[in-house]
């Protein structure tokens, strides 16, 4: 669970293996407000994130599980999930 | 209330049917689609399908799209499984149930709940090849506009 001032970050499908991990959490960055800032944030991270966060065009989030847009709001204590466009049914 | 099931297992459409109209003489007719596994990606035989998919997200967004169904036709019964993990060409992946008063409604519905479920709930797929290879399935521009028809085709 993300505890007091903390996010909880899940990863999906490419996504999760291209960064080797499923889920983490992290300290809310400074300056951090919405999905799209995280995701700056995110690329800032080392060069395997970079690569995979860039083509944000390809990446989709998710904040307290709902489908969120780069402008949606983020706060401390948010479930923030990345993840390819779906592809079920 | 719709029926809304995330599993491994197998199940039965027969069953599945039955359950819908058990006791039940107002319904007029159940719309049905099934979605099976390929043994093809393009020219690679398929040895397997990985549904990999967000416990907790998946249940809420199958409900609201089944809710969203449901407001729009005077559904009787609506049911909604997907299947996740790993899955051989010719087992079944998804069943959509729809059962209405009459056809239309129920073919209408069965249809809008296939392409939202298709394009709004977090499931995604990996082909694993007979040949080792495996690749993350791509998601496709006709999937969404086939969803995205019913954004303003309100009945």
């Amino acid at each position: 669970m993300a505890g007091p001032g903390t996010l909880r970050l899940l990863y999906f499908a490419w996504l999760r293996e291209r960064l080797g991990t499923a889920e983490e959490v992290v300290a809310l960055p400074e300056g951090v407000a919405t999905v799209g800032d995280l995701l700056i944030w995110l690329c800032s991270r080392s060069p395997a994130h970079a690569e995979a966060f860039s083509a944000a065009f390809r990446v989709r989030c998710a904040v307290n599980q709902e489908f969120a847009a780069p402008d949606a709001p983020v706060a401390a204590g948010d479930e923030v999930a990345f993840f390819p466009p779906v592809t079920g049914g | 209330m719709a029926t809304i099931r995330v599993q491994q297992a197998d199940f039965d459409i027969g069953a599945e049917l039955a359950a819908v109209s058990a006791g039940r003489t107002d319904i007029g007719g159940i719309g049905c689609f099934v979605g099976t596994v390929r043994g093809d990606g393009g020219d690679r035989a398929i040895a397997a399908m990985l549904l990999e998919h967000y416990p907790g997200m998946t249940e809420r967004a199958m409900a609201r799209i089944a809710a969203q169904a449901e407001q729009r036709w005077a559904l009787l019964g609506c049911t909604l499984i997907h299947r996740v993990g790993r899955l051989t060409p010719g087992e079944t992946i998804v069943c959509v149930l729809a059962a209405a008063a009459h056809r239309q409604a129920a073919l209408d519905a069965t249809a809008f709940l296939i392409d939202w479920l298709k394009t709004r709930a977090p499931f995604w797929k990996k082909e694993i090849f007979t040949d080792g290879g495996e690749v993350w399935v791509e998601a496709h521009a006709t999937d969404e506009d086939s969803a995205a028809r019913w954004d303003e085709n309100t009945p």
